[in-house]
């Protein structure tokens, strides 16, 4: 028996959410009395290994291959569910990120294997997974308990804490893999690497978002909240209204219809706090509210508040983060 | 060319908060119901490859009687067609059989080219069901699609967001995909389209008519309940002047060690 952790990976990075779930992995293996497999799929994977190999890992799996550079569905859920095989896996996870959903899903399905998509939490209760999921758009919370042997879930990134490295532990296999490139069904002809520099929301520790409150000048607006996110290497997010109006592409939609994110920080800037909105940020450890309208719902959910025009509230305290952050 | 659009009917998103552990248990929903929010992505996505490859459109939902008022939304944007399929019996977070009901559904309408889904239901919110539908088919999957490019010689090029970045796939048809919100701006029913809407037959179908047992959920919700609510007490920052102001906040800050 084991407990299997799909580690992520595009362009040969690692994907960071993965090693939050290894590191849990870590504890549920333990308190399952199974061991902890890590697999690796890629076309360059050493790397990748050896940071697997510092998280308490007692195998390392890996599938290495020119034709596994880019994610694939059939190519690399026939390995994941070979991977599962040769482990004896009973639990299998992967961090909830696109493909982690998918990949998860997919195995699940094809094994008529229990699921838990988006989990928030996991634990082990009478030798089986129990996963924590928040439903309806965050305002019911529910557990999943599995009636399969095997049990499969995706977990939310940053539901659990990044674990600390520790000296290599764990064997090494390769995994004898063939790939029959007409069977995928599927090729990438081009990829574009979007946002780089730019903080993920859902990985973000610190998040400045901007809303409605910009409408004088949105460019301008925007722009001050973006100064304030990178003077503290924050993601930028957005509530709906300001998505809606064109002032900013919709990737950066935190809310029941965009992302939810569970910063350690987020600073809502002339933002109301629309209930859809309350609910995508709720997660968030320490809220700060910047808004001209003192009646506006985000004050009902925030730590902090600052009653002004942000157009003069924001280069004020830009100002002072970069004198006090050096 | 023909392509099936998988809808749902859920709770108004404004409407999510008030809705109780109870009524999730019972299934319940005491709250307007409208078309899943991420569905109407989908079903204009179908419209348009009606207007650019001259498809045939069908909706599907399983859902409860009342949901024929999200397939008549639908069929009032512009699809072509909507099947009913009863979900009595199917408990929440039953994934597997959702799915397998899904792909039987399709499955009965013959052959077809391309099944669009929303990226996932505003209640559920598990964002999978596309992926058993596509599993239990056998169809390719592609997921967090925002642009369909080209479809000709039996495949379709898209264009999908995955974290970090964007990439193109060339796919083989049958396939199943999910879409995003930056595919399209779904279109307002016309006064036209709702009155052939009201007046369209929508047949209902059974899973067991489908060739469908429904047998032991893979899993179970258990302990449903509401988040707690977090106690804040706000403290508003106050000062002679906006300069005054960001000195406290940035105190506070970086005394809250989150920074």
């Amino acid at each position: 028996m084991s407990l299997l952790v799909w580690i992520e990976q595009t362009n040969n990075q690692p994907i960071a959410s993965c090693w939050e779930v290894l590191g849990k992995g870590r504890q549920l293996a333990t308190d399952l009395g199974t061991t902890l497999t890590a697999l690796v799929i890629g076309a360059e994977t050493t790397a990748i290994v050896q940071t697997a190999q510092s998280y308490g890992v007692d195998q390392v799996l890996v599938a290495t291959d020119p034709a596994l550079a880019q994610y694939r569905l059939r190519a690399y859920s026939t390995i994941l569910k070979q991977a599962i095989e040769h482990s004896g896996s009973t639990v299998v996870l992967t961090s909830a990120t696109t493909r982690g959903r998918e990949l998860s899903a997919a195995v699940a399905y094809a094994l008529r294997a229990g699921l838990a998509p988006d989990a928030s939490d996991l634990r082990i209760d009478a030798g089986r997974l129990v996963a924590v999921r928040a439903v309806y758009s965050g305002n019911i919370l529910t557990d999943v308990t599995f009636n399969t042997d095997i049990q499969v879930a995706s977990v939310r990134p940053r539901s659990f804490a990044m674990p600390t490295a520790s000296a290599a532990t764990g064997t090494v296999q390769a995994l004898d893999v063939t790939i029959d490139e007409a069977a995928l069904g599927e090729k990438v002809i081009a990829t574009q690497t979007t946002d780089s520099g730019e903080v993920n929301l859902t990985d973000a520790h610190i998040i400045v978002s901007g809303g409605r409150g910009v409408a004088n000048d949105p460019a301008k607006g925007f722009a001050l909240v973006a100064d304030l996110a990178t003077t503290l290497g924050a993601a930028m997010g957005a509530s709906r209204a300001a998505v809606d109006a064109g002032y900013i592409p919709y990737k950066h939609q935190v809310g029941q219809t965009g992302k939810t994110v569970r910063a350690d920080l987020y600073i809502a800037v002339g933002i109301s706090g629309a209930i859809q909105h309350l609910a995508g940020m709720g997660g968030s450890k320490l809220i700060v509210a910047i808004n001209k309208d003192r009646e506006a719902p985000i004050f009902g959910r925030a730590h902090y508040g600052i009653i002004g025009d942000l157009f003069e509230v924001l280069p004020a305290l830009t100002a002072e983060f970069k004198k006090r952050l050096g | 060319m023909k392509v099936v659009v998988l809808l749902k009917q859920t709770p108004d998103t404004a409407e999510l908060p008030k809705v109780s552990a109870a009524e999730v248990q019972s299934g319940a929903i005491n709250a307007t119901m409208v078309i899943n929010p991420w569905d109407e992505f989908a079903a204009e996505e179908a419209i348009l490859l009606e207007d650019r490859f001259g498809a045939e459109t069908l909706a599907i939902s399983l859902g409860a009687a009342s949901a024929v008022d999200a397939l008549k939304h639908a069929l009032a944007m512009g699809i072509g067609a909507a099947i009913l399929v009863d979900n009595r019996g199917v408990q929440d977070g039953d994934l597997w059989t959702v799915a397998a009901i899904l792909a039987a559904a399709v499955k009965a309408q013959g052959a077809v080219d391309i099944v669009l889904a929303g990226k996932q239901s505003v209640d559920d919110n598990s964002g999978v069901t596309f992926v058993g539908v596509a599993t239990e088919l056998g169809y390719q999957l592609l997921t967090n699609v925002v642009k369909i490019v080209e479809i000709a010689d039996g495949k379709v090029i898209a264009e999908r967001l995955v974290e970090g970045g964007q990439e193109t796939v060339e796919c083989r048809l049958p396939a199943v995909i999910s879409v995003s919100k930056e595919i399209n701006d779904p279109r307002y029913p016309s006064f036209m389209g709702i009155r052939k809407a009201n007046k369209a037959q929508i047949p209902t179908v059974t899973p067991q008519e489908l060739g469908l047992t429904l047998g032991q959920p893979q899993t179970q919700w258990t302990n449903i309940r509401k988040p707690e609510v977090r106690q804040t007490q706000i403290q508003i920052i106050e000062g002679a002047t906006v300069q005054e102001k960001a000195t406290k906040l940035v105190d506070l800050l970086l005394a809250e060690k989150v920074i």
